[in-house]
């Protein structure tokens, strides 16, 4: 199989990130994955998860600074501007819609029994991702002690995020650096 | 007026803090809008945060609800374009940037640092989402149950989701 990739045009660029916006339930990044490496081919493999691992980084909403790096990447300034309006645009309207149907309906019992229930959920859905995600850990000592450092801070202590991540950030990129270099020479 | 340009400042500034994405932002969002400023509940939020999560699109939008929530439709623009505006200009230029620092150890480094907070943060996300979400032991069971079937099985979320809903509106939680 040869990694061809294809140019959208505008049109196609917002068009699907319009199709990536409605289609995501619980996170779009799968979605966004099988449409834009499999099925339009518009990024090879290797481009999709540099993409995503500078979406990661960077502060923000993953999906939308992928969004902002991919229509850039194709279209400059208006290129993001059409991804992020596509992805953004059906979503944001269906959402509000949602919430202004429970603000008009919430003090009805059964809209706050189902809304107990979806929100129960949800948070279970936020566990199993937190679970995902700590499993997949680099197996080192260190990484996993900034880890839990991190949930202590935020989670129990509840101290401001900022001031955690002015202390802990470059903290954790200087001792990867340091694992880098130990890496390099065995 | 004041109320909206201090959602647009507040959420500018989160958006640059949201190492990770929205949802690591959980906690920094309640304590702004739930116990300093008192504009919902906590149970509010987290019924907020279940209709974001149970519609269609990216996680994101449960700031667009949280604004809409203080100051109606205004508001939801004022906190989506904070939460979006500067994460997406520092990303617009850095992905200019980022193909050429393709051979750079710290470029690895960054990436590989960012990790481990990343998890935690989720992590604290999570529980104060459970503690918000979660009234009575059922809720906490309901809870559980919908983790292990998310964590162990590659069942769609939204039918977790459309049975937690069932089950509350059943009334059993």
């Amino acid at each position: 199989m040869t990694p061809s990739t294809i140019i959208p045009s505008r049109r196609q660029l917002f068009l699907g990130f319009f199709s990536i916006g409605l289609s995501g339930f619980g996170g779009v990044l799968p979605l966004a994955h099988r449409m834009l490496v499999q099925q339009r081919r518009w990024l090879s493999e290797e481009e999709f998860t540099e993409l995503l691992g500078l979406g990661q980084i960077l502060p923000g909403p993953n999906i939308v600074n992928m969004s902002i790096a991919i229509g850039s990447r194709f279209h400059g300034v208006a290129g993001a501007w059409l991804a992020v309006a596509g992805l953004m645009l059906a979503p944001l309207v269906i959402v509000l819609s949602m919430a202004m149907l429970y603000d008009h309906y919430q003090s009805l019992p059964d809209v706050q029994g189902t809304l107990r229930g979806l929100a129960s959920t949800a948070a279970g859905l936020l566990l199993a991702m937190a679970l995902r995600m700590g499993t997949k850990i680099e197996r080192h000592a260190v990484a996993v002690l900034l880890a839990v450092l991190t949930f202590i801070a935020v989670g129990v202590l509840r101290w401001p995020l900022l001031l955690v991540l002015l202390v802990l950030a470059p903290v954790s990129v200087w001792l990867a650096r340091q694992r880098g270099r130990a890496g390099e020479k065995s | 007026m004041m109320l909206l340009l201090s959602l647009l400042a507040s959420f500018s500034v989160f958006s640059l803090m949201a190492v990770g994405g929205a949802i690591t932002l959980i906690p920094e969002m309640h304590h702004y809008v739930v116990e300093s400023h008192h504009w919902m509940s906590g149970q509010e939020f987290a019924a907020l945060f279940a209709i974001a999560q149970a519609a269609p699109g990216p996680n994101v939008l449960v700031v667009s609800l949280i604004g809409w929530k203080v100051a109606g439709l205004a508001g939801a623009c004022a906190a989506t374009v904070g939460m979006c505006g500067p994460s997406s200009l520092l990303c617009y230029y850095v992905a200019q940037l980022w193909q050429r620092w393709h051979a750079s150890p710290w470029r690895r480094a960054i990436e590989r640092g960012l990790a481990p907070l990343t998890i935690g943060l989720v992590a604290g996300s999570a529980m104060l989402m459970s503690e918000a979400a979660n009234q009575h032991w059922t809720g906490w069971l309901l809870c559980a149950g919908s983790t292990v079937l998310a964590w162990r099985t590659r069942i769609n979320p939204l039918w977790l989701l459309a049975g937690g809903a069932l089950l509350g509106f059943a009334g059993w939680i």
